[in-house]
């Protein structure tokens, strides 16, 4: 087997010299009637050419983004990653290194830990970011625990803008620790009234923006609101190319800020793995989830770096963690890292004006088409259609010609009939205007 | 001869071989000091060339961002340089033994990342229609089966994120299991020498946590499983067991204790951390275990990428089945069908919930199938066996040097030792830790299983040659003996020759900083000024 050094002659030297028999002998602890002599239902072991034609095989059963005009957006996205990137993210000493717990042999990683922490901190204008989460609503679900600490409450309010899966993840993680959940209706105008749920015993609203229907949502009037009653406003966000150009959760008033980073550096991967970037406010640093890095110095006076505030943490503090979370998106949150540092402010300003200019091409053409409606007064990359017809059939007769269209609402919310002729549609900077025309052309020969 | 040999051949010179120049960049030859990027970037530049972006309409409302965002870009050779330069001050598996134990540092082939970034696998969106990505759903559920078929299970919980992720979804389905059967049990227990996650993922959940000490032989005490069990009847909920266990032993009596969790009413999770002691050789699924996460990147080496990302599965038994969390794929004579709802779901199919959205992590999946694969049925096994054979030659050979806690018997993937070799030298676990860095390795796994005084708990993996297991083996009792005869200093301030010396960790948590800042600008006096 190409990956295992020991021939069977060391491996009969071994055993001599450990003093046994045979290697069952090493196995001795297994009980008898248990022990296996391999898994003989599958099978054996397979050339590199051999792999590659069977996984190659299955690959090429999708489509992939890259070969359609492509639309799809809902919480992540298709982005142009830079060759760069996925090049020193292959490093070994990246790629093949452990979590930086011996910080004088990990400079590496705890330097860009630290380069990423500020680039989220600066991005959302928060004070401080952690180094990652698994991605946007595993980090949405540790936000909202996150508040119940801080605010000794129970109580979360979901905004009907959430991403309905975040939501789902939110309340299901509620539902077991025993905390309480009030979810609001879907609400694809932006014009649902949160403000009067939130009262004494509310710890938290959560509330995204652009929200999952693309709308761009005003949180300073909910963060005050929140204030008032000493609960926390969970800023979520699903695309943080929108960071580039719109108003910045802290600025609005955020007390933590949640949100998916896959967009920059990483690609669709069918949902996994992304990066969760989680950031929130100086004070309440010591009841945030996940490893954070700090810097300091050596014995020589050096600046260096290390994983601190450990005591948070569950191989520390056990039963009394802030949480279960022991790894995080290390390579994703690297492949993050690189792509800001690429582009940098000027370069990120500019991918997220030629997006929400794209998605601006993209509502024109579309609302054009005779019994289309477009939901949205403000939004970013993407947006909402209510069609005449119900969207899942007319998103499937547009895959038949080669589009993949958006995500019809009613695949995640089944139950609800309102929603049923939806679709968040968005465009990033990849779609040109070929593809544009394409999709126009066809959702109007379609609805004719 | 017209071939220029100016300056050739060099000699070694002889300038005192003590010698070592403080140098005017800090920087040791290859060994780069290297800043921020925000030290050295500009709000002016990108490494990005984009299209133009002028003329473009505005449909934002009122939400346009104001202030800058204060990020300084790289042009495309800056970055490359400054990432490269930080790559080289990390210790990996690709350049050395990694024996960190219970975590298992094994080679991650390349041909794994070749697969997963094939573009029908690496650039396929997880909500485009379920009708154009047929190969995605085939390659989860072929994952899937080698995953039930190795846990002698049948069904699985793909989605969850990592390993403590996976064991929140197995104590989710645990405790939707016991809701459905109208009880509500709170007591979960869990050995001293189970990894921090466990305590804390049942904590979080709202159970309570009941600590079982370890018999001298560093596995769990049947008769003090027993007297917990009895002083919390009808109140168990299950216990947390990891086999084999953190100290490197397979729990004897794994079979007996199954039956007594059961008998009270509970569930058998197992901590999957340390399955690849046991791949081929044992089956979860026989061994009377309910729930079992397997930690995708240790036992089928997806990378570890300086902590993550992860992934990890949770295989369940039957009576667990119809709780496991959406989505999940449904097979039937129809082919493959993927369940994201609870409007979608049958009678029998009764998902607690939702552990992330989307569909876990689909890159690791693939990873993980290309090894599996690639090793087959009879290379898992060789596998696990050669894991074991390394790990017990490792103990043969410092065994007379240094302590093992539970005597001399054999280990499975990783063998423990204490610090008691270290009694009276002045040395601690830390410092021998630290001494190993400047000898080229890794250290091993220290202070934990917390059972043991000064733990070092080192798994080799199969990875390792035998050549590299007698240097690393002559390397440990150098050091030992070096420890024994009193030479501190070779410890006390180790390491010397790593990119940094020992880190302040105290000051960095007692004043955190966190993000970089503009340092203040210099202050400028009148006379200065002048």
């Amino acid at each position: 087997m190409r990956y295992l050094p020991l021939s069977n002659t060391d491996r009969g030297d071994m055993l001599a010299r450990i003093g046994v028999n045979s290697i069952d002998d090493l196995f001795a602890d297994i009980p008898e009637n248990v022990r296996l002599d391999g898994l003989l239902d599958l099978p054996k072991r397979a050339s590199e050419m051999q792999v590659e034609r069977k996984l190659s095989a299955m690959a090429a059963k999708n489509t992939s983004a890259g070969s359609v005009p492509f639309f799809v957006g809902a919480g992540a996205y298709k982005h142009h990653v830079p060759a760069t990137v996925d090049h020193l993210i292959q490093r070994s000493e990246f790629l093949t290194s452990y979590t930086p717990y011996q910080p004088e042999i990990t400079q590496g990683t705890l330097q860009y830990l630290f380069e990423f922490q500020t680039q989220v901190a600066r991005l959302t204008a928060m004070d401080v970011a952690n180094a990652s989460m698994y991605d946007g609503s595993t980090g949405t679900g540790e936000a909202v625990l996150m508040a119940h600490r801080v605010t000794k409450r129970n109580k979360a309010v979901l905004s009907g803008g959430l991403h309905p899966q975040y939501r789902e993840v939110v309340e299901g993680l509620s539902n077991m620790s025993g905390d309480r959940v009030v979810s609001l209706p879907a609400d694809p105008m932006g014009t649902e009234d949160i403000l009067s749920q939130i009262d004494d015993e509310t710890s938290c609203v959560v509330v995204q923006s652009p929200s999952f229907y693309g709308q761009l949502i005003d949180l300073k009037p909910i963060a005050e609101k929140a204030h008032q009653h000493k609960a926390l406003l969970i800023a979520v966000f699903t695309e943080v190319v929108s960071l580039g150009l719109i108003e910045p959760p802290g600025t609005q008033g955020a007390d933590i800020v949640v949100g998916e980073g896959q967009s920059i550096g990483n690609g669709l991967n069918f949902g996994g793995p992304y990066v969760g970037l989680f950031a929130t406010r100086q004070k309440y640093v010591r009841q945030m989830p996940g490893r954070l890095c700090g810097e300091t110095v050596d014995a020589e006076g050096k600046r260096g770096f290390v994983l601190t505030l450990s005591t948070r943490e569950q191989h520390i503090r056990r039963d009394k963690a802030t949480s279960n979370i022991c790894t995080n998106s290390g390579l994703c949150c690297l492949a993050f890292t690189i792509h800001m540092a690429l582009l940098g402010q000027a370069g990120l300003t500019k991918l997220a004006r030629i997006n929400h200019g794209n998605a601006v091409k993209l509502r024109k053409l579309l609302s054009a088409v005779p019994g289309v409606e477009v939901l949205n007064t403000a939004y970013f990359n993407e947006f909402t259609l209510s069609l005449p017809k119900v969207a899942e059939d007319v998103v499937e007769r547009l895959v038949e010609r080669g589009i993949l269209a958006g995500l019809p609402v009613s695949r995640l919310e089944p139950e609800n009939r309102d929603l049923a002729n939806l679709l968040v549609v968005a465009s990033t900077e990849v779609n040109t205007d070929e593809d544009r025309a394409a999709f126009a052309a066809a959702l109007k020969e379609l609805l004719a | 001869m017209s071939m220029n040999t100016q300056g050739r051949p060099t000699a070694p010179g002889n300038a005192g071989e003590s010698f070592r120049p403080k140098t005017f960049t800090g920087n040791r030859a290859l060994d780069m000091e290297e800043p921020l990027i925000f030290e050295f970037g500009s709000l002016e530049t990108t490494g990005v060339d984009l299209d133009e972006d002028d003329g473009i309409e505005f449909e934002l409302g009122a939400f346009e961002r104001k202030a800058d965002i204060g990020l300084a870009g790289l042009a495309e050779p800056e970055a490359m340089r400054h990432y490269v330069r930080l790559s080289r001050n990390n210790y990996a598996i690709d350049s050395g033994l990694y024996p960190l134990g219970s975590c298992t540092m094994k080679h991650n082939p390349r041909l794994n990342e070749k697969m997963a970034r094939l573009p029908g696998f690496s650039d396929i969106h997880p909500l485009q229609p379920v009708s154009s990505v047929p190969g995605a759903l085939e390659l989860i559920d072929e994952l899937a089966h080698w995953l039930m078929v190795s846990t002698g299970t049948h069904a699985v919980a793909m989605s969850p994120k990592a390993g403590a992720h996976g064991e929140l979804c197995g104590m989710m389905a645990i405790k939707a299991a016991h809701t459905a059967a109208g009880r509500d049990p709170k007591i979960v227990l869990v050995p001293e020498s189970a990894h921090g996650t466990n305590p804390a993922t049942a904590a979080l959940l709202g159970f309570k946590v009941v600590s079982i000490d370890a018999k001298d032989d560093g596995t769990v005490d049947l008769a003090t499983l027993k007297n917990r069990i009895s002083e919390h009847t009808d109140n168990i909920a299950g216990i947390m067991l990891t086999n084999p266990n953190t100290c490197g032993l397979f729990e004897r009596d794994v079979k007996e204790i199954a039956d007594l969790i059961h008998d009270a009413g509970g569930f058998f999770y197992c901590d999957g951390a340390n399955f690849n002691a046991i791949v081929g050789k044992a089956r979860p699924g026989d061994l009377g275990v309910d729930a079992m996460h397997i930690n995708l990147h240790k036992t089928f080496s997806t990378p570890h990428g300086g902590g993550g990302p992860g992934s990890g599965p949770v295989v369940l038994s039957d009576r667990l089945a119809p709780y496991a969390p959406l989505p999940f794929i449904r097979k039937s004579d129809a082919g493959l069908e993927l369940v994201e709802t609870n409007a979608a779901t049958s009678e029998d199919e009764q998902p607690f919930g939702r552990m992330t959205a989307f569909h876990g992590q689909m890159g690791m999946y693939v990873r993980a199938l290309s090894y599996m694969m690639s090793h087959g049925s009879d290379g898992l096994k060789q596998a696990s066996e050669d894991a074991v054979l390394n790990a017990n030659y490792i103990r043969v050979g410092l065994q007379d040097l240094m302590s093992l806690p539970f005597g001399v018997r054999p280990c499975m993937h990783e063998v423990l030792f204490d610090d008691s070799f270290l009694k009276d030298s002045g040395v601690t676990t830390l410092d021998f830790a630290k001494a190993m860095i400047d000898e080229g390795y890794h250290p091993m796994t220290m202070y934990f299983p917390l059972v043991v005084h000064g733990a070092m708990l080192i798994e080799p993996t199969e990875s390792e040659s035998r050549a590299s297991l007698d240097l690393f083996v002559a390397t440990m009792r150098d050091l030992v003996m070096s420890a024994q005869r009193g030479e501190t200093e070779r410890f006390s301030g180790a390491p010397y020759l790593a990119p940094r010396r020992r880190l302040d960790e105290t000051g960095a948590a007692r004043k955190p900083v966190l993000k970089w800042t503009e340092p203040e600008p210099a202050q400028v006096t009148p006379e200065a000024a002048e």
